[in-house]
């Protein structure tokens, strides 16, 4: 739903200034805070980290916070090498994985907040169970009729190349939260993270479901809404064009009308 | 708070199969206007200041009496899709979104009828 003010519980308040560590590096970093248990609005809160005792991305930096300055810090890690997405988040005012965002390409203050238009579970961990639902509902796996075969259900080639540029996807939500479309219309649209992996089952040589599936997108707002704006493309932070693939799925559309 | 399953609740009615045709369309006329958008600014501007006998005689040629009417099909036909999109994008409270739909088809339709019957009038000089 289009929002244009934040609600009054949510507007963000500054925060506290933590004690800055001994070093000569020292960079600061603007962390939104809210915890579900205090009854407080959200809040900003200033830490600063000596770089020179700190690996190069922001998941070091943040990392190196909760364990030094600030153990109640929140958020979702796991590989730090960016191929599980937990660490999303809005850096910058760009969504991405703080795993693969170095600190240097930031300028100033590095501001951190949850991937945007969420519902936040705590400081920077957002909802995700509808995202995930959605990706649930686009039934992600192979679907055939004919017969299981005794090895292996074959691909050619270049069957298998069309799925380059697709397979890559680790289902971050950057894109998605990135989307204004999505922002406004979640409940309905799918946004591009899910539209995405729905190009990658219909373009795949070995699914035999492709009607049924294209049938299951048709609908002004599963699909429709995205009116390429391209923020997924921009912020996908594995370097995949969700809009690409959303303009691939309108294409079979029309191709089976025309 | 519901207890619905967030599977239920996305797949919600479920798909409407529709929304090609209004995505093809909106496209179909975008390129139809560029030429009529073109044709119709120079008629204007080619009749600035004339008497309105000139600009009688030339609704009354069949190209430019079709061609006005083309351009009014087009460009009406694309406004209504497009405001349709606008609206569904943000307008999200149930009553104002149905009234806002209704009165962007009553007001394209009511424009595009005012159109056809201006230009038929005046090209068959009634």
């Amino acid at each position: 739903m289009v929002e244009f003010a934040l609600p009054r519980n949510s507007k963000v308040q500054p925060g506290r200034s933590w004690p800055k560590p001994a070093g000569k590096k020292l960079r600061e970093f603007k962390i939104y805070r809210w915890n579900p248990d205090d009854g407080k609005n959200p809040q900003v809160d200033s830490y600063h980290v000596d770089m020179d005792n700190c690996g190069p991305m922001v998941l070091d930096a943040i990392i190196k916070i909760k364990n030094e300055q600030d153990p109640t810090l929140t958020f979702r890690r796991s590989c730090r090498e960016g191929i599980c997405g937990s660490c999303a988040m809005n850096i910058d005012g760009t969504n991405t994985l703080a795993c693969l965002k170095a600190c240097d390409e930031v300028t100033g203050a590095v501001k951190i907040y949850p991937l945007p238009h969420l519902p936040v579970v705590k400081d920077l961990v957002p909802d995700l169970t509808r995202f995930y639902a959605q990706h649930r509902s686009i039934e992600p796996w192979l679907k055939t009729t004919t017969p299981v075969p005794q090895k292996e259900w074959k691909q050619g080639h270049d069957d298998r190349a069309l799925l380059d540029g697709l397979y890559e996807c680790i289902l971050c939500a950057c894109c998605s939260t990135s989307c204004p479309s999505y922002w406004w219309n979640g409940d309905r649209y799918l946004g591009p993270a899910v539209l995405l992996q729905a190009y990658r089952w219909l373009i795949d040589s070995r699914d035999e479901a492709t009607g049924d599936r294209l049938d299951n997108l048709e609908d002004p707002f599963r699909l429709y809404r995205c009116h390429t704006i391209m923020n997924c493309a921009k912020a996908c932070p594995k370097g995949l064009s969700p809009a690409k693939a959303i303009a691939e799925i309108k294409k079979m559309m029309v191709e089976r009308r025309v | 708070m519901s207890m619905r399953t967030s599977l239920g609740v996305v797949r919600g009615l479920g798909s409407a199969k529709s929304g090609t045709e209004h995505f093809w369309h909106q496209r179909l006329t975008a390129i139809a206007n560029v030429p009529l958008t073109i044709l119709l600014v120079w008629f204007v501007i080619s009749h600035l200041g004339s008497p309105r006998a000139d600009v009688l005689a030339s609704v009354r040629n069949p190209f430019v009496a079709i061609m006005l009417a083309l351009a009014f099909l087009s460009i009406l036909w694309h406004m209504r899709l497009g405001m349709q999109v606008v609206i569904e994008d943000y307008v999200h409270r149930a009553g104002w979104k149905l009234l806002a739909l209704l009165l962007n088809s009553f007001y394209t339709t009511a424009l595009g009828i005012a159109a056809f019957y201006a230009i038929l009038k005046m090209s068959f000089g009634i």
